[in-house]
């Protein structure tokens, strides 16, 4: 490791250095913020963090569509459902229920955290080279992402868009109040929360 | 007209099929009638069939007649048939004669009993299984019919079953039986063992094969089953509480068939018992023993069938006698006369029972000839018949067994004779403490109605056996070659087998003569004591009241060990360790699944935990197999 | 020369761990979400690490879907949420332990 400042230049260092910090700093963010609204702001800087080492990797594109659709969508509708279900108020009990399960998850993170380091800085990579294609030779990123999808992984992509469709299918259907009965059969006062038709009284379509 | 042998045992099946499913509605008295014909008409076929066997030769008098093949196994074959030999034919005939009277006689016995049809269906079955015994040309299947018989008289003796003492005793005489069985039952597989086959006639070819402690083996076991059967020591001591079944049964089953099938079974292996003369000695030893502690029993008990009981123990005793010492057509001769003035003797004391409502005890008897003559002079007659008077048939039949056995070993014959003088002796007693002396029921008898003769139904049976007892001498007598009837007829059967002592006649007269004797002794004995008195402690001791101990010993070394073991059994080892073992594995499976289902804690962080622990030892796996 | 593809394991490594060790403490549903988004995005990582190393498009392309489903599994499962904190406000994951067995 000490010799590697002679074989690395600078700029990628810094870049790497800085991104993996704010990456682990927003991970820990996540997990230790108390206010669930700071938690997914956290994790805008994360998935940011990430972003920058994709750039780094060549993988150009990926870092484009994580900023657009992880941090452009998924932590934007995370915040909504937090605003949405006023669930900014702190978590109640701070206490953990279980006697251990807190040395347990950091004994069993600490285990992963070293079967996976010693996996991934052996030298064992065994995968067969550029069986699809080069990364970005001789054509784009983008490109050669494209060729690829449109070609080799065309059915996984087929499927893929028949699985958006059923999560937008899904989210209508789980989103939707249902239907109160009819007017005469409801009771004058409804207690909110009981019944689903009688949400449509409280909160109004 | 020998073919129709298969009537014989059929027509007494085909009564207890039909009672067995419509008795209950043909009921009373129409259920007797049918099986009294049914047995009656068997004895018709015997005659029948007797009747044709003179047609031939008298050695060619054996046939076969095969009905169908059991089984078949291996080497063995076993074929169902009857075996139509002078020996068998005579069996059938006296056991389906006595039988039909017998059965004639319950219909008015047993006229107030509300198991009526079944009493039938039961004697009925009882018919046809001592047939089979006795005319079966299979080993197997005589023990067939030696089963059948044991468990008919089972269900006879526990006919009033809802008393507890007579379920006992049927289940004491079963498990007596079935002691004497196991020897049967191994005796047949040495049997096969040595020669192959189950089937008499084969069996008799091939006695060659076996060697002669075998033989003698062969013959003790068998031995060992009649003396189950015919109450002989040491397995006597059912037959007495074999009383508690109603009288026709013990008069039919305990008097004059079923125990007559130990003598039948040792006559029937003649051959074999000829063998094995060692074997032979021993049956005649344990016979002539019996006889004499049989005889001293009965003279100290006061029940009137226990009386008799003992007394067929005896007589069989005389019998077996016979039989070891080679003198077979004596024991057939003894067993012909027993069963008829023993069934005389039992009918009439079940005339007295009916007419003193149930009272069996003799002490509370007496003076019984006025008010019931008939009963009186039947009983008499057997009385004499089985003391030895001439000229009835017990005292041919007796001085038969008393001269051979005088030719084998004086001792026997001394014996012998003690236990002649006390039969006569105890018969005596029962005949007077009965019938003659003071009415000591007259004061104890609810109503005023006095004790009388029975009904024609009963009655014509008791006067029919007390002429064959009477009548029954004309079956072999000594004095001619010409008038020896039974010897010639059981010849072919028995003759090579049977031990031949030539006595002058002077010699003749001698033995007669003592027998004579030792009657008059017995009776005047009897008189002298019995006539006027009714309680002789010092001739009934307790000893002798009590079997000698013998049964109560059985019951306190063998009986009460085996039900501590049994009573151990079924509290420990059932209850705790197999119990125990099988719901210790089902305690074990619920604790366990109520340990296991703790996992199931219903938090998904901690299923999430043990996934994060799944991928963990896996990862690990990876990584120590990656090295490679 | 750029940085060793080991240095990016090891951080997707970490942030896996933090992802995991999140998903195991936290009770707030949101919050155990987001856990799992972070550990999807070390993988994310880690595939795009060895598409480098191996010269390969393959990987992108698996970070492409996984970035696909992933984002139609925060929509349904925010769905979910909202349709469970309708019912009962204030729903955390422990309550679920009610069914235990």
């Amino acid at each position: 490791m000490g010799g590697l400042l002679a074989t690395v230049s600078l700029p990628d260092l810094a870049t790497f250095l800085v991104a993996a910090v704010i990456l682990v700093g927003g991970a820990l963010g996540v997990v230790l913020g108390r206010n669930p609204v700071h938690a997914a702001l956290s994790l805008v800087a994360t998935l940011l963090a990430v972003a920058v080492l994709f750039v780094e990797e060549d993988a150009q594109f990926l870092a484009a569509v994580q900023i657009i659709v992880y941090t452009g969508a998924i932590v934007v509708l995370f915040l909504f459902v937090i605003m949405l279900l006023g669930v900014d108020r702190r978590e109640r009990a701070l206490v953990e229920q279980f006697r251990g399960q807190r040395l347990v998850a950091l004994g069993l993170g600490a285990l992963v955290l070293a079967e996976v380091l010693l996996l991934g800085t052996g030298h064992w990579t065994t995968g067969a080279h550029a069986t699809t294609g080069a990364l970005s030779r001789p054509l784009s990123n983008v490109a050669e992402l494209g060729r690829a999808i449109f070609t080799t992984y065309l059915l996984p992509f087929e499927i893929t868009s028949a699985l958006l469709v059923v999560a937008v299918v899904a989210a209508v259907v789980l989103a939707r109040r249902f239907d109160a009965p009819a007017q005469d059969e409801r009771p004058p006062e409804g207690d909110p929360g009981d019944r689903p038709g009688d949400e449509s009284e409280v909160a109004g379509r | 007209m020998l073919h129709f042998a298969y009537l014989i045992p059929l027509l007494p099946l085909a009564g207890f099929a039909l009672l067995c499913v419509a008795g209950r509605r043909i009921g009373n008295p129409v259920a007797g009638w049918i099986a009294t014909l049914a047995v009656a008409a068997a004895f018709a076929m015997s005659v029948v069939v007797l009747v044709s066997l003179f047609a031939h030769a008298p050695d060619g008098r054996l046939f076969t007649q095969h009905w169908f093949t059991w089984f078949r196994v291996d080497r063995l074959t076993v074929d169902v048939g009857l075996r139509i030999d002078p020996l068998s034919v005579t069996m059938a005939l006296f056991v389906t004669g006595v039988s039909a009277l017998i059965h004639l006689y319950s219909i008015g016995y047993m006229e107030h009993d509300e198991d009526f049809a079944k009493f039938f269906c039961y004697l009925n079955l009882f018919v046809f299984s001592m047939l089979m015994l006795v005319l079966s040309s299979n080993l197997l299947v005589t023990f067939f019919g030696w089963e059948g018989v044991g468990v008919c008289s089972y269900l006879l003796i526990a006919f009033w079953f809802r008393r507890p003492s007579a379920a006992s005793a049927g289940k004491k005489a079963m498990i007596y039986n079935r002691i004497g069985d196991a020897g049967f039952l191994v005796a047949l597989f040495l049997i096969f063992e040595r020669t192959g086959s189950l089937d008499y006639q084969t069996v008799f070819a091939r006695l060659g094969r076996i060697s002669p402690t075998d033989l003698v083996a062969i013959a003790l076991l068998l031995f060992l089953g009649a003396a189950g059967k015919s109450a002989q020591i040491p397995l006597f001591p059912w037959l007495a509480d074999a009383m508690e079944g109603p009288t026709p049964v013990s008069a039919l089953i305990h008097a004059a068939t079923m125990v007559t099938a130990g003598v039948y079974l040792m006559c029937r292996i003649n051959p074999i018992l000829h063998a094995a003369p060692d074997a032979a000695h021993v049956v005649a030893w344990v016979g002539v023993v019996t006889a004499l502690v049989a005889a001293t029993i009965g003279c100290a008990q006061t029940d009137i069938k226990k009386v008799l009981a003992y007394s067929t123990v005896s007589q069989l005793g005389y019998m077996f006698l016979a039989a070891g010492t080679g003198a077979y057509v004596a024991a057939i001769f003894l067993m012909l006369a027993h069963a008829f003035y023993k069934a005389l003797l039992f009918l009439s004391a079940g005339s007295v029972i009916h007419a003193m409502d149930g009272e069996q005890d003799l002490k509370k008897m007496g003076a019984l000839r006025a008010f019931m003559p008939v009963t009186a002079v039947t009983f008499f007659v057997g009385w004499l018949s089985i003391a030895g008077v001439p000229p009835f048939s017990g005292f041919w039949a007796k001085s038969d067994v008393l001269e051979n056995a005088w030719a084998v070993s004086p001792a026997l014959w001394a014996i012998g004779a003690v236990t002649a003088v006390l039969t006569a002796y105890y018969m005596g007693r029962e005949f007077f403490l009965v019938f003659m002396g003071d009415p000591r029921w007259q004061g104890a008898r609810p109503g005023g109605d006095a004790p009388r003769d029975p009904g024609w139904v009963m009655g014509v049976p008791l006067v029919v056996l007390a002429a064959c007892s009477f009548l029954g001498l004309f079956i072999d007598l000594p004095f001619h070659p010409t008038w020896t009837f039974l010897e010639r007829w059981l010849q072919p059967v028995v003759g090579a087998s049977a031990a031949v002592h030539h006595y002058g006649l002077a010699e003749l007269w001698g033995f007669g003569l003592a027998d004579v004797a030792f009657a008059a002794l017995g009776i005047a004995m009897a008189a002298a004591v019995w006539r006027a008195a009714v309680n002789r402690p010092r001739l009934e001791p307790r000893f002798l009241f009590m079997a000698w101990f013998i049964d109560w010993s059985y019951d306190r070394f063998v009986a009460r060990p085996g039900a501590l073991v049994s009573s151990f059994a079924s509290s420990v080892v059932e209850a705790r360790v197999i119990d125990g073992a099988v719901e210790g594995t089902a305690r074990l499976v619920r604790r366990g699944g109520e340990r296991l289902r703790r996992v199931q804690t219903g938090y998904v962080r901690t299923y999430a935990a043990v996934i994060v622990g799944g991928i963990v030892i896996l990862v690990a796996y990876l990584v120590t197999r990656a090295g490679s | 020369m750029t940085i060793d593809g080991s240095w990016y394991l090891a951080l997707a490594a970490v942030v896996f761990t933090i992802g995991a060790v999140g998903v195991l403490v936290r009770r707030n549903v949101l919050v155990m979400f987001m856990c799992i988004e972070l550990m999807l995005n070390a993988a994310n990582l880690t595939f795009v690490t060895f598409s480098r190393q191996l010269n390969d498009i393959g990987g992108q392309v698996a970070v492409f879907f996984v970035l696909v489903v992933a984002a139609a599994e925060v929509v349904v499962g925010l769905g979910i949420i909202v349709a469970i904190y309708r019912r009962r406000v204030g729903a955390t994951a422990d309550d679920p332990h009610e069914l235990r067995g």
